[in-house]
Formats: structure tokens, sequence, C-alpha cells
């Protein structure tokens, strides 16, 4: 299997799993960015998804992606770990054109998962779990105005947030590299979408954040 | 008189694949400016010789960043600090006075060392045996312009046909992926009419020859790029990416 037992396919094991996962926080930015101007709408959202079939089926298979970006990193940096050989160089230089987050995409990645951690705790053990548990779930702007309120939270975000811009703004175009959809000229139209699109989003979850921490501080 | 410089060289000394390396110092004194880096190398080592001492191993061949023989990876840069240039087209005039110019060789799992800065890059040599060529019979000299190809794929297949073969892109690559060597040399082909023949099975047998070598997995940090004596472009390796990906889907 081409996927498995070869170089390029594990790449694109990395880039079409990344790809998706870009896609899923981008409906998420969309949802939430809703919480900036209807408290009502943000609820009908919540309830909307809750633990319905298809809201199941959707966080099964991201939890699927989550895993095989996870096992795919690790396994890819094992393997390029002892393709450097075994004795490592006293002198070391990056290059101007080359970015410190490509560099180090599996510490940026790990920092993204702790980050995850905390959040799946703060707000999806607190609402999709305790449904189907078969409790009543937690009021999802409740949650948003509780959770922003404590500034720790609010700086922990706002770090993931950081993290994630590093990771994806790298991730973007390095995906459609290795699917093979770039050229001389694309390569920097892609970076440059990349940065605006990559940007937007951290933008939007960054926005509900501010807002609700902002709005912490009036009360 | 010409402008002279004093230095100390850090060089990397190892008797054998096996055996373990070290660096060693030598206190350099005036070396004029025009000196290239190899010819300064000759220096030291003559010096060795006189003294009895052991010289140090390196490669070189034309000494005109034709051949790719040279490699030596000089303060955190293969083939030096000056960019798309290969070691013998470096000079000391780069360098200052006092400084510490640190030298190694290539380090990777698929260029193991086999005396102080020389490695042993045939892994280059059967990724090339592996696909690297077209085996059509191609018959006498056919008339110019009998095959039209256009300015632009002609301009992009001599790019990639530039690269000299010499490994920085794996010494300067954190995976040592040598992504962009068997890119190029896929791309120089299946750019042009005469290498679309063998294009999907070219394509599948280098990479998988690169992989079973022990070269790493390409994660696009563009240092090969950056530290390519001839200036080959990563596009290359997106050329590859669809090429592979294309072959794979249709078997």
């Amino acid at each position: 299997m081409w996927l498995i037992d070869s170089s390029i396919g594990r790449k694109v094991v990395m880039s079409v799993t990344g790809m998706a996962l870009i896609l899923f926080l981008t409906f998420h930015m969309a949802m939430n960015c809703v919480a900036l101007f209807s408290e009502d709408g943000y609820r009908a959202i919540c309830e909307f998804l809750g633990a319905n079939w298809y809201a199941l089926v959707g966080t099964v298979g991201l939890a699927a992606l989550m895993v095989i970006h996870f096992i795919y990193a690790f396994w890819l940096s094992w393997q390029n770990y002892k393709a450097r050989g075994s004795s490592r160089y006293a002198v070391t230089e990056r290059p101007k054109t080359v970015e410190w987050s490509s560099q180090n995409m599996l510490v940026i990645g790990i920092i993204v998962c702790i980050g995850l951690f905390i959040h799946l705790i703060n707000f999806w053990s607190k609402m999709q779990l305790v449904e189907i548990m078969g409790d009543k779930p937690a009021d999802g702007v409740d949650l948003i105005r509780n959770t922003f309120s404590k500034w720790y939270f609010a700086l922990v975000y706002l770090v993931w947030l950081f993290f994630i811009w590093l990771h994806l703004t790298h991730g973007f175009w390095s995906a459609i590299q290795t699917v093979g959809w770039s050229s001389k000229v694309w390569h920097k139209r892609w970076k440059v979408i990349g940065n605006v699109c990559i940007t937007l989003l951290i933008l939007g979850f960054a926005s509900v954040l501010v807002l609700y921490f902002g709005k912490s501080l009036m009360a | 008189m010409d402008k002279t410089i004093s230095f100390t060289l850090k060089v990397w000394r190892q008797r054998s694949p096996k055996e373990k390396g070290c660096f060693k110092s030598y206190q350099m004194k005036d070396i004029p400016t025009d000196t290239s880096f190899l010819e300064m190398l000759d220096i030291l080592n003559e010096d060795l010789i006189n003294k009895g001492e052991e010289p140090i191993v390196f490669d070189h061949d034309c000494r005109e960043g034709i051949c790719g023989m040279c490699s030596l990876y000089v303060n955190g840069h293969p083939h030096g600090p000056a960019t798309g240039a290969t070691t013998c087209q470096l000079y000391m005039r780069r360098f200052k006075d006092g400084d510490t110019i640190t030298v190694e060789p290539w380090r990777s799992a698929g260029f193991p060392v086999i005396r102080d800065l020389m490695v042993d890059r045939s892994a280059f040599d059967k990724i090339m045996q592996a696909g690297g060529y077209t085996s059509i019979n191609v018959g006498g000299v056919p008339d110019a312009n009998a095959i039209p190809i256009s300015k632009e794929k002609a301009d992009l297949a001599m790019d990639a046909a530039s690269c000299i073969g010499c490994g920085a892109c794996v010494a300067a690559c954190k995976n040592g992926s040598a992504m962009l060597f068997v890119s190029a040399k896929v791309s120089q082909l299946a750019l042009l009419p005469q290498g679309q023949v063998e294009a999907a099975r070219r394509a599948k047998s280098m990479l998988h020859k690169m992989d079973e070598l022990g070269f790493g997995n390409c994660t696009n940090t563009r240092a090969c790029e950056a530290e390519c004596p001839k200036c080959v472009s990563i596009s290359n390796i997106a050329r590859l990416n669809r090429e592979f990906i294309a072959a794979k889907l249709k078997d």
C-alpha cells in the first residue's frame, strides 16, 4: 500500500488529514463567530449539533483524522531522525527562506494537542459528552462567558491560537505542495493565500475570546 | 601585497567509517584572501605532510563548480556561506581575520563518512540507475525542431538539469531527504516528450530506491533549495509528487 510504504504516500496522508482538519476549523470558527452577533443563534447551533447522529459521526471522523495525523507525525519524525544519521552537525544555521515553524512542526503540534486537551475538558466534556451520557448539556454561551472571564484561560487560549497559527501557516502551503498542486508561480500565491486564510481563521477565533473577556471586565 | 587573514580551522577528523571522529583545530597564518577554500586546505595539507602528519581527506575534482564532487559543511552551510556556489567557488575573502571556521562532512544516514571530510555518495548513483535515464531508440541525429518543445518547458527542464548531484540538499535537510535531487532528475526528463514514455515507471522506481537507501521524508522546510549551489527549485518536488501520485493512482 503506497500510503504506508512510500515517503510521498506517507506525506500525502499527512497532507490530506491536515487539509481536512483546516476545513473543520473553518466551520468551527464560522459557528463560534455567531456568538459575536447573537447569543440565541449560538445556542441554536449548539442544540442543532448536540449529540445528534450526524454530529456524532462528525466527531468520530474528526477523532480518526486527528489520530491518523498524530500517528503519522511521530512515525515520519522518527524515520527522519534516523535518516539524519548518528552524528549531528556542530554548527547549524537556518537559511533566511526557511521558516522556523517548518522545522519544528512536531513540537508545535504537541503544544497544539496540549491546548486541545484543555479545550476538550473545558467545553466538549460539558456539552456533547454530557449529552451522550444522557444528561442535559451545559449552556454554550454560559460556558464561553465563564471560561473567558478568567484571565488565565483567556491567556492560555491566545497562546494556543498563536501556536495553531504557526502550525497552519506552514501546513497550508506544505499540504498543497505535497499533493503536487504547486509550481514556481503558484508556490508564492499559495503562501499568500494560506497566510491570509489562516490569519483570518485565527482572528475569528480570537475575536470571540477577546469580546467575552472584554465583557467580563465591563461587568 | 594582497590582504591576508589568520584564523582557526576546526576540522572533523575520522579515520574510518566505523571509528569515532572528533574535531581538530589548526591555526592558519597569513592566508591570502584570494586563496580559494580548497587551496587553503591544500596549503594546510602540504604543511601536515611536511610535519609527517596525516593530511585531511576531502573530495574535489573540477574546481570550477561543474562536477559536483566537492562537498564540506562550512560554518553551518553545505558548500559554505556563499549562495549559488560550490565549495570550490568559495574564497577566503568571505572570512574575517581571527574567525573560527568549522568544517564538517555531509552528515546523513544515506551518506556514510569514508574518512575525514569525504562521504560515500554512491547512493545517488544507485538512484540514477533505478530509472534516471531514457531507454528509447533515438536513431540518428534528428532535424532541429522536429519535436516542438515550448521555450517555457525547455527552460524548466534545463533548470532541473542544472543539478550536479553534489548532495548539498541531503546535507542541508534536517530529515536527510534526497527529494530535491530525485525531483530534479525526474523533472528534467518528465518535462520533455522523450521522457514521457517511461515517466510513471521512472518516478516510482527512483522514489522507491531513495526510500530504500534510508533517506528521509520531505517536510517542505525549503532548506535544500536555499543551500543548493545550482538554485534548483522545490517546484520540482511538487512535480515529482504529482508524477508519483498520478502513477500510483493509475495502478
